[in-house]
C-alpha cells in the first residue's frame, strides 16, 4: 500500500547503493557499483558511469538481444518491406505484432506488419546450411507479393553455422530485378544488448534504402523525424502537430514509415533526433554524406514539444513557419492546462522510477514534472555513456571487444548530392544565439543531485528499490510489470505503453496525466488486505451479540 | 483487411513459413520449469531468447515470469558457453536462492554444442551448486519440433529425478501437458473427487494464477517439489495426457523405472474426460463417487439442451497437437465439424489421428502438421466456416472474413479468464460451450434482421 500510506523513509542514496550492492558475489558487485551513480554536480563535467557494457549471466537482466534491436525496433514499424527472419521459428514469431507500432496504409495500401515470415530453419538446415532455403524463401514471398523490398535477418545459428546471407540477399536482388533485397548480421549474440542492433539496422539502412529517389518532394520546411516507433500512434500524433505548423515530414525512421521515405530521406533540410541511442547514426551519416544537419529534439511532455517545434522553426528561420508554430502551440495548450491542472492536485509530490529504453528514461521525466511529480531514480536498458553524460565523452569512449564487431560505416560526401543546407555564416549566426546543433546533453544534468542512475538495472534491484524507495509508481517494461505491481506499486510500461497512447504531443500529454492520474490513484491499491487480515485478532465480543 | 495479401489461391510453399502455428522449443521448457516449485528456469544462449520467452508467457498470464539467462556475446558463442553458465549458477544461488535451477539450451548453444551433463558436473565439483540444491536441463533446439517438444523434453528431464526406494508410494504421476495453471488446478480436483493421490507435475496452479497481496514472491508456492518428483519412481502408474507434451516423460519412468504408463488424451470435452476419470480409477483403485457422475451430467445436459446451435456447424483451429486432437473428439460428438486443422509441430500422426476423428463428418477435413496460419486462412477463404478456435493470432482472420472467434491455446494476449477458468473436465467442457454459444449466439443476434431478432434461445 505504497501509495496509500506513505512511509516516507529518508535513504541516503550512498546507502541504498550499499543496500543493492549487498547480496552480490563480490564480482558482480564491483561491476555493479561501477553502473549505480549518484548524480552530482562536478566541476563542469557530469561523474563517469559505465553504461554498454555485457549483461552478468544469471543476473535477471530487462534486455534483450541484437537481432530484437534490429528487426524488433528499427524494421518492425516498417509496413511496405518484407521482413523475413533467417533462423529457426521463434525469433520471428515473437517479434510478431508485440510491439504495439501502428501504421496506416489507408485501404489499400501494402502492409506486411501483421505477417510474420520465417524460414522456419530445422535440424538440416543447421548442419548443411540455410542458403538455399533462404534463396527459394525469397522467392516465395516475391512470388506471393511482389514487394518493393525483402530484408533478410540472421539469427544467432546463422552466423554460427556461416550462411552468408548478403550474398544470397545480392544475388535474389539481381534475380528479381525489381525487388531491393538486402540482409542484417544481427545474430542475437552480437553487442551486450538491443543497441548493436539499432546499429546495424541504420548501417543497412542507411547503405541499401537511403538516396534511392532522387525526386524533388513537394511542401515546405522538410524534415527527417529519426527514431520514432509509433508506439501508441505516437508518431500519428506528431505527424498532426508538425502538419498543422506547415513543417513536412519526409521521412520518419521508422514509425509509419513507407520504403519511399527511407529513399527520400537524403532530400529533407533537417533532421530531428527523437531517440538518440538508436538512431543517432543514421543522422550522423546523412549529414556527412548529405550534408543535413541534425538537432536533438523530444516530443515528450508538452512544454519540450513547444521547445521542439520552436527550435524547428528557428532552424528554417522563417517568420511565417514561427509565427504558424506559436499560432498552433496557443491553440492546443488550453487543453492540455485545462487536464494537467485538473490533475495536479492529485499528483503532484509522488513519486516516480523509469528505468526503460536508451532515451525514454529521460524524455517521460518532463512529463512528470509536468504534473509536479518527481524523479527519484532513472537509468536506461541499454543506452551508451553519451546518454547519460552527453555527446561530449563521445571521443573518449573506449571500443570495447563487443562493441568492435559491430560496423562503423566509413561515409564520405557525396559527390554529387552533398548540399550544404545553411552557409557557414548562416549556422554561426544560430549557434552564436545558442542554437545547438548535433547536441544531446545526456540524461544526468536533468536529474537532481543525490539521485541514483543506473544502467542495466535488473529485476533484483528493481524490487529493493521499490521496497527501500518506494515510489508511487515505476516505469520499465512487459517482463517488469507484474513483479512491481505484486508489491502494490503501479506500474507502467514505457516500452510499449500497455494498452495506452499515443503520449507523444499535445494530445499524447493529456492522455498521459489521465493515465498516470489513473494509475497513481487507483483503489486497487488499497485491497491489498482482506479485513481479517488487518486486525486477525479475534476480539472479546460479537457486535451482533 | 488486415491480412489483405493473403491470396484465396493456395501455391505449395517449401521454404517459407508465414504467420506460424508454433513457436520455438525453450518457451515450452520454460514454461514446464515454472511448474516445479521454487524453480528458476534459465536459458542458456543469447539474452533476447530469454527476454522473448518471460514477455511472451509474462503477457499471456499477466503474472511475473522470473527466468534467467547465460547472456551469450560473440566470444561465447565461439568459446563455449560453460563460463558463462558457472557464472550464472553461482550469481542464482546467491542472489535469488532457488530450490531449482532448470537449465534449457537455445539454438545458440546447441550449434555450438554445448554439453549441459558436463557443465553441471562442473559446477557441482566446484562447490557452485548449495548442499540440497538441484540443477536440471533439458536440451531444446529450436530448431527441432516446436515449443511442444521443449516443452515435453523439460518435462522428461523432471521425470529423470526419479529416485525410486524400491517401495511403491501408492500414488499415481499424472502427467497434464501443456494446459493452464487453472487446468492443473482442475485435475488435481477431480482426482481428489475420485480419490486418487497423485503427483502432478509440472503444475503451474499457484505460481502463474496468483494473488495480488502487496507482496511479491519471486517462488510462490505452488508448483510439484523435487521430493515429490524424486518420488515419481516408486508411483503405481503414471498417466501421461497427450502423446506430444507428456509421453516420453511417461515412457522414461516406464522403461527406466518400471512405472507402468499409459498415454491418453487430454481431458477435453466429454469423451476425453471419461477416458481419463476411468483410468485413473483403475489405476487407483478407487470409486468414482457421484459428484463426478452429476457434473458429467450436466455436460451432458447442455450438449442436449443447445444441440441445435452446434449441429453441423462447421469449424477452423489451429495451435498445438495434442489440444487440437483432444478438441477435434470433442467437436465431433457434438456434432459440429472441424474441417480445417492446422498445427505448426510436426509429426503425420497428428494429421492420421484427426482423419480418423473425423471418417464419419459429412465434409471432408483440411488437417496439416507442420502448416501454418496463412495457409489455414487461405482454406478458410475456399471453404468459408462458422466458428475459428485458437490462440490471439486469430483475431487478425476472425476479422477479415467476419467469423466468430474463440480464443483458446497459447499464448492469449487480449483476453483474461485462461488462467483461472479450466477448460479441462466436464466443468471445463461446460465454459467452452459456454463460449461457442456466447460466439455463435452474440453473432446470430449481430446479424438477425429485426423481425426475426428473439429473446428466446
Amino acid at each position: 500500500m505504497a501509495t496509500a500510506k506513505k512511509k516516507l523513509v529518508q535513504w541516503e542514496p550512498t546507502d541504498i547503493k550499499k543496500e543493492l550492492l549487498k547480496k552480490y558475489p563480490a564480482k558482480v558487485a564491483r561491476k555493479r557499483a561501477k553502473q549505480i551513480l549518484i548524480n552530482e554536480a562536478l566541476e563542469n563535467t557530469t561523474p563517469e558511469i559505465t553504461a554498454n557494457v555485457r549483461t552478468i549471466p544469471g543476473i535477471i537482466t530487462m534486455r534483450g538481444c541484437t537481432y530484437a534491436g534490429c528487426k524488433g525496433v528499427i524494421m518492425g514499424p516498417t509496413r511496405d518491406i518484407v521482413n523475413l527472419v533467417h533462423g529457426p521459428i521463434g525469433c520471428s514469431f515473437y517479434a510478431w505484432l508485440t510491439r504495439r507500432n501502428q501504421t496506416d496504409a489507408g485501404v489499400d495500401g501494402e502492409n506486411y506488419m501483421t505477417y510474420c515470415f520465417s524460414t522456419d530453419m530445422q535440424d538440416s538446415d543447421i548442419i548443411f546450411g540455410g542458403e538455399k532455403k533462404l534463396a527459394a524463401a525469397i522467392q516465395e514471398v516475391y512470388d506471393l507479393f511482389h514487394p518493393k523490398a525483402i530484408t533478410v535477418f540472421a539469427t544467432c545459428p546463422v552466423g554460427l553455422i556461416g550462411d552468408d546471407i548478403h550474398t544470397v540477399a545480392r544475388t535474389m536482388k539481381e534475380k528479381l530485378g525489381d525487388c531491393n533485397v538486402f540482409a542484417f548480421s544481427c545474430e542475437g549474440y552480437k553487442g551486450v544488448s538491443q543497441s548493436a542492433g539499432h546499429h546495424i539496422a541504420n548501417n543497412q539502412v542507411f547503405t541499401h534504402m537511403v538516396g534511392e529517389n532522387n525526386e524533388e518532394k513537394p511542401g515546405e520546411y522538410k524534415i527527417n523525424l529519426l527514431g520514432e516507433y509509433n508506439i501508441g500512434g505516437d508518431g500519428f500524433e506528431i505527424d498532426r502537430i508538425l502538419r498543422k505548423c506547415g513543417i513536412t515530414t519526409i521521412s520518419t525512421f521508422s514509425g509509419n514509415s513507407t520504403y519511399d521515405q527511407f529513399a527520400s530521406a537524403h532530400m529533407a533540410d533537417l533532421s530531428c533526433v527523437m531517440c538518440h541511442r538508436s538512431i543517432n547514426y543514421v543522422a550522423d551519416m546523412m549529414e556527412t554524406k548529405y550534408g543535413i544537419p541534425w538537432i536533438k529534439v523530444n516530443f515528450i511532455g508538452a512544454k519540450s514539444t513547444i521547445k521542439s517545434l520552436r527550435k524547428i522553426a528557428e532552424y528554417f528561420g522563417d517568420q511565417k513557419l514561427i509565427d504558424r508554430v506559436e499560432a498552433v502551440i496557443a491553440e492546443e495548450m488550453p487543453a492540455v492546462d485545462a487536464v494537467r491542472e485538473d490533475v495536479l492536485p492529485r499528483t503532484t509530490g509522488k513519486t516516480a522510477m523509469l528505468f526503460v529504453g536508451g532515451s525514454r528514461a529521460h524524455h517521460y521525466q518532463d512529463l512528470f514534472a509536468e504534473m509536479g511529480m518527481k524523479t527519484l531514480s532513472a537509468g536506461y536498458e541499454f543506452a551508451h555513456r553519451d546518454d547519460y553524460e552527453g555527446r561530449h565523452v563521445i571521443p573518449n569512449l573506449k571500443v570495447d571487444a563487443d562493441s568492435r564487431n559491430i560496423e562503423e560505416l566509413e561515409v564520405e560526401a557525396d559527390p554529387e548530392r552533398f548540399k550544404p543546407r545553411k552557409t557557414d555564416a548562416e549556422l554561426k549566426a544560430l549557434e552564436d544565439k545558442g542554437f545547438k546543433f548535433k547536441e544531446y546533453d545526456g540524461i544526468m544534468p536533468d536529474m537532481e543531485a543525490g539521485s541514483l542512475i543506473i544502467d542495466d538495472l535488473n529485476q533484483y534491484e528493481a524490487e529493493k528499490l521499490v521496497e527501500l524507495m518506494k515510489p508511487d509508481i515505476f516505469c520499465a517494461g512487459i517482463k517488469e510489470k507484474f513483479s512491481i505491481q505484486k508489491l502494490g506499486v503501479p506500474m507502467k510500461q514505457l516500452h510499449s505503453y500497455d494498452s495506452g497512447g499515443p503520449y507523444a504531443g499535445f494530445k499524447g500529454a493529456i492522455n498521459f496525466y489521465k493515465e498516470i492520474d489513473r494509475l497513481v490513484n487507483s483503489k486497487v491499491w488499497s485491497y491489498m488486505k482482506a479485513p481479517w487480515q488487518e486486525s486477525p485478532e479475534l476480539s472479546a465480543t460479537y457486535v451482533w451479540e | 483487411m488486415l491480412l489483405r495479401h493473403t491470396p484465396k489461391e493456395i501455391t505449395e510453399r517449401s521454404a517459407v513459413t508465414i504467420n506460424p502455428a508454433k513457436t520455438c522449443q525453450p518457451i515450452g521448457a520454460m514454461y514446464a520449469a515454472l511448474g516445479i516449485h521454487g524453480c528458476l528456469p534459465h536459458s542458456h544462449g543469447s539474452q533476447g531468447c530469454c527476454a522473448y520467452h518471460r514477455s511472451a508467457l509474462t503477457r499471456h498470464y499477466k503474472e511475473p515470469v522470473s527466468a534467467a539467462t547465460s547472456s551469450f556475446t560473440e566470444g561465447s558463442s565461439v568459446f563455449g558457453g560453460q563460463a558463462n553458465l558457472l557464472q550464472a549458477i553461482n550469481n542464482i544461488f546467491t542472489v535469488y536462492n532457488p530450490e531449482v535451477i532448470a537449465v534449457h539450451t537455445t539454438c545458440l548453444s546447441e550449434t555450438i554444442g554445448d554439453d549441459l551433463n558436463q557443465i553441471f558436473d562442473k559446477a557441482y565439483k566446484e562447490g557452485t551448486v548449495p548442499k540440497g540444491k538441484t540443477l536440471i536441463g533439458a536440451p531444446t533446439p529450436s530448431y527441432v519440433g516446436s515449443h511442444v517438444t521443449g516443452f515435453s523434453n523439460m518435462v522428461k528431464a523432471m521425470a529423470d529425478l526419479a529416485e525410486p526406494t524400491g517401495k511403491k508410494n501408492g500414488k499415481v504421476n499424472v502427467i497434464p501437458g501443456w494446459v493452464e495453471p487453472s487446468d492443473m488446478e482442475e485435475i488435481k480436483r477431480l482426482a481428489k473427487l475420485v480419490g486418487a493421490d497423485i503427483t502432478l507435475f509440472p503444475d503451474t496452479s499457484g505460481v502463474l494464477n496468483g494473488p495480488l497481496s502487496g507482496e511479491y514472491h519471486m517462488f510462490p508456492q505452488g508448483g510439484v517439489t523435487v521430493a515429490e518428483l524424486k518420488g515419481c519412481g516408486d508411483a503405481i502408474g503414471t498417466l501421461a495426457l497427450g502423446e506430444w507434451c507428456s509421453a516420453d516423460a511417461a515412457r522414461l519412468l516406464d522403461t527406466k523405472y518400471k512405472v507402468p504408463c499409459r498415454i491418453l488424451d487430454m481431458p477435453f470435452g466429454l469423451k476425453a474426460t471419461d477416458r481419463f476419470i476411468d483410468a485413473l480409477r483403475i489405476v487407483s483403485g478407487t470409486v468414482v463417487p457421484d459428484e463426478v457422475s452429476y457434473e458429467r451430467g450436466q455436460l451432458v445436459d447442455l450438449i442436449s439442451d443447445m444441440h441445435q446451435y452446434f449441429y453441423h456447424k462447421k469449424v477452423a483451429l489451429y495451435g498445438d497437437p495434442d489440444q487440437l486432437i483432444a478438441m477435434t473428439e470433442f467437436l465431433v460428438s457434438i456434432d459440429m465439424c472441424p474441417v480445417h486443422l492446422v498445427t505448426g509441430t510436426p509429426g503425420k500422426r497428428f494429421e492420421k489421428r484427426i482423419k480418423e476423428l473425423t471418417k464419419d463428418m459429412p465434409y471432408e477435413v483440411n488437417v496439416r502438421a507442420k502448416g501454418d496460419m496463412f495457409l489455414l486462412h487461405q482454406w478458410i477463404k475456399n471453404d468459408p466456416v462458422d466458428l475459428l478456435i485458437g490462440n490471439t493470432y486469430g483475431k487478425y482472420i476472425a476479422r477479415d472474413e467476419d467469423i466468430p472467434f474463440i480464443r483458446w491455446g497459447f499464448p492469449i494476449l487480449d483476453r483474461q479468464g485462461h488462467q483461472y477458468f479450466p477448460t479441462v473436465g466436464y466443468k471445463g467442457g461446460l465454459r467452452f460451450l459456454e463460449k461457442v454459444l456466447n460466439a455463435l449466439l452474440d453473432r446470430q443476434d449481430r446479424d438477425a434482421p429485426e423481425e426475426k431478432f428473439e429473446l428466446v434461445y
